[in-house]
């Protein structure tokens, strides 16, 4: 699954970055990020904190505004037109370090509240959409309870399961187990494997190099605001190309 | 819990649940705990105890046992206690002003409305509350309207200043409550908007009224405000008030909510966005719910200081209630009883008071999911 075989094939493309920089106020975070992004393809994206890892992808659902270059997400440049971004954000699901569930509505309602009211689903479809969901992340027992009544890999599973509720056609996950007890982290990362396998097109920020060097069809190594490299794990992992690649990786799995 | 208990020695993992000492728990345990904790905390219950015993004998003896209750006149008074047959007397002023009497079923059948409405919204999962919230809110006001002033359905004018008492206060006080939250949703939206022009006009507004004392806003209302009027227009003198009334309390709700969207996190909304919810969408079912669930206890506060301020209308020439019981005490016939009428007022606006503010807690607790 390597991305070069591909690379005339623009029908497939899903998300186009160019060119894109950021900047808070003056401070210059991404510098000439350049991604694309194909059907099915799962990137792990991987650097030290403060490398602009989920700056970059949270750009890609506008949570963050970018000030110069493109991105194209499903055909769709972003630009400040509110109507493309819902749009762009209807079929890109985010899923955060800190799950960011409504506490205030049950685990169904979480799940059943934007099929609704922004995919004009109908009540009962949408619940019985959240149940198959919930099954699939092994919780349908938990549908009537409140997030503050869950543990943190419950929750976690569940806010998969909200984004995955409005079928959307890219996930972007933002240092999904960051926040979770050791013993939690494996229940979370099982349901992304599963995602994976089922051919969902994923962007992940995350530490776990393991989920990276089994899931991932290419590993992105950022630092300072660039990308610095980008390859298949197989190659990423066994022979980095760049010393800050080396230097970061040596640091992470000494242990 | 002997000695014999506390040395026994068992196997590693497999010790025993116990029962707390006795000194720790039931009314023993409690009593100590909260009433005789330390040397200093006995003497302040001991003091509590005899303050105590000097202040309510001598207030039931005045207001119960020496009391006079049953009677139409002042001579009927004789005891050493209060005199409530002044409050039974003036019963029909103090609750609905100059009403005429043979209209005071409009006011009545009007309050029966308003409770059909209100208690089955009290009890926790009755159907079909948001029907009921409906009426409330949209169908009741008009109705009550209707028959408070009549002049249709064949119904007799009552015009607003012969309104007063308890009557008045609940209208005046009802109105600033059901006009106030809204107003004041909107204004703490739009002092949090990023478009600059919405933003200063809601800080203007909000810092104007919360600058101004409210008999100043009531005084401009009623004094002030019909200059700038063109001749032959004619504003009726109590919606001047309400209106006053209603922007005064709206710019405190204001302030309230605001409060309550400062502590919603970050990521609620971004959450939201991520879904594709849009700005409206997320304020009404993802931000507004929990920024509102979180000041309660302002939100009511407000209410229960509108509430009381409603008394103050009685400076511009509307007898509310306390407004009402004030001018019965200047009658000759009746002076001297002025004690038992502001007790009287106190009381039943303690109720009102205590009433919303035990709807709060309740509130509270039901709303609370565990977060």
């Amino acid at each position: 699954m390597k991305t070069e075989n591909s690379q005339h094939d623009t029908d497939d493309v899903i998300i186009e970055i160019m060119g894109m920089h950021k900047w808070y106020g003056p401070f210059h975070v991404l510098k000439d990020i350049n991604l694309t992004v194909r059907k099915g393809e799962r990137i792990v994206i991987c650097g030290p904190s403060g490398s602009g890892k989920s700056t970059m992808i949270r750009c890609i659902n506008r949570l963050e505004e970018h000030q110069k270059g493109q991105i194209i997400v499903e055909g769709t440049e972003l630009t400040s037109d509110l109507k493309n971004i819902e749009r762009i954000r209807r079929e890109v699901g985010m899923v955060f370090q800190h799950f960011n569930l409504f506490p205030h509505l049950s685990v169904l309602d979480n799940l059943t509240l934007a099929p609704i009211w922004v995919r004009k689903m109908p009540k009962k479809e949408a619940i019985d959409k959240a149940m198959y969901y919930l099954e699939r992340v092994k919780i349908p027992e938990q549908a009537k309870k409140y997030p503050g009544q869950l543990s943190g890999g419950q929750q976690q599973r569940v806010a998969i399961a909200r984004s995955l509720c409005m079928s959307p056609k890219v996930m972007l996950f933002d240092e999904p187990t960051s926040a979770l007890d050791p013993e939690m982290i494996k229940e979370v990362l099982d349901v992304m494997v599963e995602l994976a396998e089922e051919g969902m097109t994923m962007l992940c920020v995350t530490h776990e190099m393991g989920f990276a060097k089994t899931v991932a069809d290419c590993v992105v190594f950022m630092d300072g605001g660039q990308i610095i490299e980008r390859n298949d794990p197989e190659t990423f992992f066994n022979h980095p190309q760049h010393e800050r690649t080396k230097l970061f990786l040596s640091q992470v799995l000494q242990h | 819990m002997s000695s014999l208990d506390n040395n026994a020695q068992y196997p590693v993992g497999e010790h025993p649940n116990w029962e707390p000492p006795v000194s720790n728990v039931g009314v023993i345990g409690w009593m100590k705990h909260n009433l005789f904790s330390s040397r200093l905390n006995t003497i302040l219950t001991l003091l509590a105890i005899y303050l105590l015993y000097t202040v309510i004998p001598p207030v039931v003896q005045w207001a119960i046992l020496d009391a006079d209750w049953v009677g139409s006149s002042k001579a009927d008074c004789t005891g050493e206690g209060a005199c409530w047959v002044y409050i039974n007397v003036w019963w029909k002023q103090i609750m609905y002003g100059r009403y005429p009497d043979a209209e005071l079923w409009r006011v009545q059948t009007a309050y029966v409305l308003g409770l059909v409405g209100l208690i089955p919204l009290m009890i926790p999962n009755f159907p079909k509350k948001k029907w009921i919230s409906a009426y409330l809110l949209l169908l009741f006001p008009f109705m009550a309207y209707v028959l408070f002033s009549g002049d249709n359905l064949g119904l007799k004018l009552v015009e607003t200043p012969l309104w007063g008492g308890l009557f008045l206060t609940l209208v005046i006080a009802i109105t600033g409550i059901v006009a106030s939250l809204p107003l004041g949703i909107l204004l703490a939206l739009g002092r949090r908007s990023n478009m600059p022009v919405i933003k200063t006009l809601c800080i203007l507004f909000i810092e104007f009224w919360r600058g101004v004392p409210l008999i100043t806003v009531l005084f401009m209302a009623s004094v002030m405000f019909p200059l700038f009027l063109p001749q032959g227009v004619n504003f009726d003198q109590l919606l001047r008030a309400l209106i006053g009334v209603a922007l005064f309390a709206a710019a405190y709700m204001a302030e309230v909510v605001r409060g309550g969207l400062q502590a919603i996190p970050k990521g609620q909304y971004e959450a939201a966005q991520a879904l594709g919810l849009s700005y409206w969408k997320t304020t009404i079912f993802i931000i507004m719910p929990q920024a509102l669930k979180l000041v309660i206890p302002g939100i009511v506060n407000v209410f229960i200081a509108l509430f009381k301020d409603t008394t103050l209308v009685s400076i511009i020439g509307l007898f509310d209630f306390l407004g009402m019981i004030q001018l019965v005490n200047t009658n000759p016939d009746w002076l001297s009883f002025a004690i038992e009428g502001y007790v009287f007022a106190a009381v039943i606006f303690w109720f009102f008071c205590f009433g919303m503010s035990r709807y709060s807690q309740h509130l509270e607790k039901k709303l609370h999911t565990g977060h």
